[in-house]
Parts: structure tokens; C-alpha cells; sequence
């Protein structure tokens, strides 16, 4: 089932997901991306109900950008966090988002962040994070292997060791997850860790 | 189990000769996973009153969020601090706007007022006072500290005498519970003075 989960290196700040789409019994999709890249440098992986989950972090998403067009100033990590925060807990009376978020992100200032934002709107600065089944592997993981000074490729091989613990130890494990990171330069996708394609489509 | 018991928490405050101590625990879990042992539930509101919120943690960061803002318009109304009688009365009017759809917390409110006299109260979650002359608890450690403090409180101690007391108090009563803990947060408050300290504690 659903795993998202993110860490806080020296100079950057990684979220992973898998990638699927589950209705019921039945996985509908392989490769649907659940970290959406809210600005130049913030991530947001997300999980929860589908559709709130792609509806809300749109609106996110649209509502960073505006208010970076209308004051010429970005958002800064914590204040993305917090506007997130106080837009899930208006909803939360009156028809909650069933979304739980992670948000990363890199500011001059302050450098790399992660916020832990459930769905009732709790929130927390972290430097490990995570949701979802895959939470009780990859937590364990990194409360045994992270440091906070850690490089990008010993932060890599962490989130490997947590994708290959919930893939083998996890009944209803998803095949495929994707990495993203941010640091200085910028929000980007990292890699793709896939054990099946989606096969493809004959054209009609 | 309870809403109120969905993060875990435990707090408390005593009365010393004119002095207060206000403590709480540091875990923030869901249900029975911990998800940070770095959470605040201790708030200032000025030098010399502070609240804390016991309860959900997405209520307890909302009501402080509305509480400060109301705060600061009262000091820029009347250009000084509140009593923390008055601020108790505010606590009370903004729960009780959500009778029927309460924020799921449980405030402390400890202060000095005129004369440099300590103020201790508690409230439920729908805002009915409950005044004290020694101590209050609250948070799901609350029975274990009923027991701690009314075996180890004794009337008019000094400063560093309260101290002692009320983080062996604390210390004792979130061993006995398994949603609080991982250390403790103890301010002390005298007329010239306020001393934050953090407690080392049981990590399991």
C-alpha cells in the first residue's frame, strides 16, 4: 500500500514515493507520480484518497505560484508548510482533504527543510519522515541508518535500503517508486526505482 | 480510543511561593507510532504567562494560532500585557464558540498576576474553568500525575524546590503512560526571571 517518506541531508532534501495507483483489490497504474514539485525548490510527496490528494496539491501548487507572481518574493519552505497547514485544517471542519504531506524544500536562509503534515493538519519539522504502511520499514530504516550529515549518495543508498525493505517485507508491496530531490539548484526527479513496466498500449 | 488521545501529551503546572512551574513531555505520536520527540506544547504568550495545550495536536497548534492573534490585538488596543485572569477568561470565550464542535485540547494557562501573584487553571475541552491554588494536570498522563503530585506537592516552595518537584513529577507519570514522554520541558517563572530547562527521560 501507499508509501511516501523523505529525509533531510547535509545540503538537499529527498522525498520517495512508489507509484501506484490501487482501487480495491486491483492496481490500476505503475507510474503515477505522487510527488508533485510545488516551485524551483519544494516537493510535495503526498498520499491519501486519490482524488484529494491531486485536487489539493494542485491548489497548493497554483496558490505558491500566485503569490509569488503577485509579490515578486517566493514562499519560503516554512511558509508554504504552514499555509498548507492552515488551508487542510479550515477544510478539516468542514469537508476534510484525506491527504497526508511531505513537504522538502531548500531556501538560501536556512537551507534544507522537511515538514510532516497529516491529514488532521498536524504540523512538524522533521529530518525523517513517513506515511503510510511502508512508514513502519522505512522509519526503522532510518532511525538505524540516518545521519544528518549524510552526502546524496549515502542518502540514495538509505531510500534504497527502505524501498528494498518494504518491497520484501511488506504483503501488498508497490513495484515501482520514483526519487526526488532539492537542493541548491533547484527541485528535480532523482531516478525511477521500477520492477515492472506498464505494458504498453496497441494503438486503436 | 479517545480523540484526545490520539497524539499523547502530558502537562503540568504548580504553585510556589511566588513562583509557577509549567512542564509537558516532548513526544508527538499517532496513536501508538512516535513521530517526533521535539514537540512543543508549551506556549509563551508574554514574560510572565504561558499555556499549554494537552489533546490533538492539530487543535492544539489552531487554538494557539487564534490565541496569540487575539492576544496581540489586546495589546495593541490597551498598549500593555494580559492578566492571566483575563487570558484564562479569553481561553474560555474561544472554546466555548465551538460548543458544539469543540478543538479537542485541554489548556494550562499559568501566569503571574498583580503583585507578582501565581495564577494556575485548567479548562475542558468546551472551555469551563477549573481554578487551583496548587497544582493542574492534563494529557493523557493525567492520572499518573494526579498520583505524582498530590503525593510529592508541598505548599509555598522556592524556586529551585519546585523545580525538583515537578520534574520528578513529571518524570514518574509518563513512565506509567505509553503516549507521552522521551524527556521533558520545565519552565520556571519567578517575578525577575524565567528559566527554561529540558529534561533528559525514558526512551521507551
Amino acid at each position: 500500500m501507499e508509501s511516501v517518506f523523505g529525509l533531510v541531508g547535509k545540503d538537499f532534501a529527498i522525498v520517495a514515493a512508489d507509484t501506484s495507483a490501487v482501487h480495491s483489490i486491483l492496481v490500476h497504474k505503475t507510474n503515477e507520480d505522487k510527488i508533485m514539485i510545488l516551485d524551483s525548490h519544494k516537493l510535495m510527496g503526498a498520499s491519501g484518497e486519490t482524488g484529494d490528494r491531486a485536487q489539493f496539491t494542485e491548489y497548493i501548487q497554483k496558490n505558491v505560484a500566485l503569490y509569488q507572481f503577485r509579490n515578486g518574493i517566493p514562499l519560503t519552505t516554512a511558509a508554504a508548510a504552514n499555509f498548507t497547514r492552515g488551508e487542510l485544517a479550515t477544510a478539516l471542519r468542514k469537508n476534510p482533504y484525506m491527504v497526508n504531506i511531505i513537504l522538502a524544500g531548500y531556501d538560501k536562509e536556512t537551507g534544507p527543510s522537511l515538514y510532516y503534515i497529516d491529514y488532521i493538519a498536524s504540523l512538524h519539522k522533521l529530518d525523517k519522515a513517513a506515511f503510510g504502511y511502508g512508514s513502519y520499514f522505512a522509519l526503522s530504516m532510518m532511525d538505524r541508518h540516518y545521519r544528518r550529515d549524510m552526502t546524496v549518495e549515502e542518502a540514495i543508498e538509505l531510500v534504497d535500503k527502505c524501498i528494498l525493505e518494504i518491497r520484501s517485507r511488506l504483503v501488498i508491496a508497490p513495484p515501482n517508486f520514483v526519487i526526488k530531490i532539492v537542493d541548491k539548484d533547484g527541485a528535480r526527479e532523482y531516478a525511477w526505482r521500477e520492477s515492472i513496466k506498464d505494458a504498453p498500449v496497441a494503438a486503436a | 480510543m479517545s480523540i484526545f488521545e490520539y497524539n499523547g501529551s502530558a502537562l503540568v503546572a504548580m504553585v510556589g511561593k511566588n513562583c509557577f512551574a509549567i512542564a509537558s513531555d516532548w513526544r508527538l505520536g499517532v496513536q501508538l507510532q512516535t513521530i517526533a520527540t521535539d514537540f512543543q506544547k508549551i506556549y509563551r504568550i508574554h514574560d510572565k504567562l504561558f499555556l499549554g495545550l494537552a489533546g490533538l495536536a492539530t487543535d492544539a497548534q489552531t487554538l494557539y494560532q487564534r490565541l496569540v492573534f487575539r492576544h496581540k490585538l489586546y495589546q495593541l488596543r490597551e498598549e500593555r500585557d494580559m492578566k492571566p485572569e483575563t487570558f484564562a477568561s479569553l481561553v474560555s470565550a474561544v472554546l466555548y464558540e465551538k460548543r458544539f464542535g469543540p478543538y479537542f485540547t485541554q489548556p494550562v494557562i499559568a501566569g503571574l498576576s498583580d503583585g507578582d501573584k501565581p495564577f494556575i487553571c485548567t479548562m475542558d475541552s468546551i472551555g469551563a474553568k477549573e481554578l487551583a491554588k496548587d497544582f493542574v494536570v492534563a494529557g493523557t498522563a493525567s492520572e499518573s500525575l494526579y498520583g505524582a503530585c498530590e503525593s510529592m506537592f508541598k505548599p509555598d516552595m522556592e524556586p529551585e524546590e519546585l523545580f525538583e518537584t515537578i520534574s520528578q513529577a513529571l518524570l514518574s507519570s509518563v513512565d506509567r503512560d505509553c503516549l507521552s514522554g522521551w524527556g521533558g520541558h520545565v519552565y520556571l517563572v519567578t517575578p525577575t526571571e524565567v528559566t527554561e530547562r529540558i529534561l533528559k527521560g525514558r526512551m521507551d
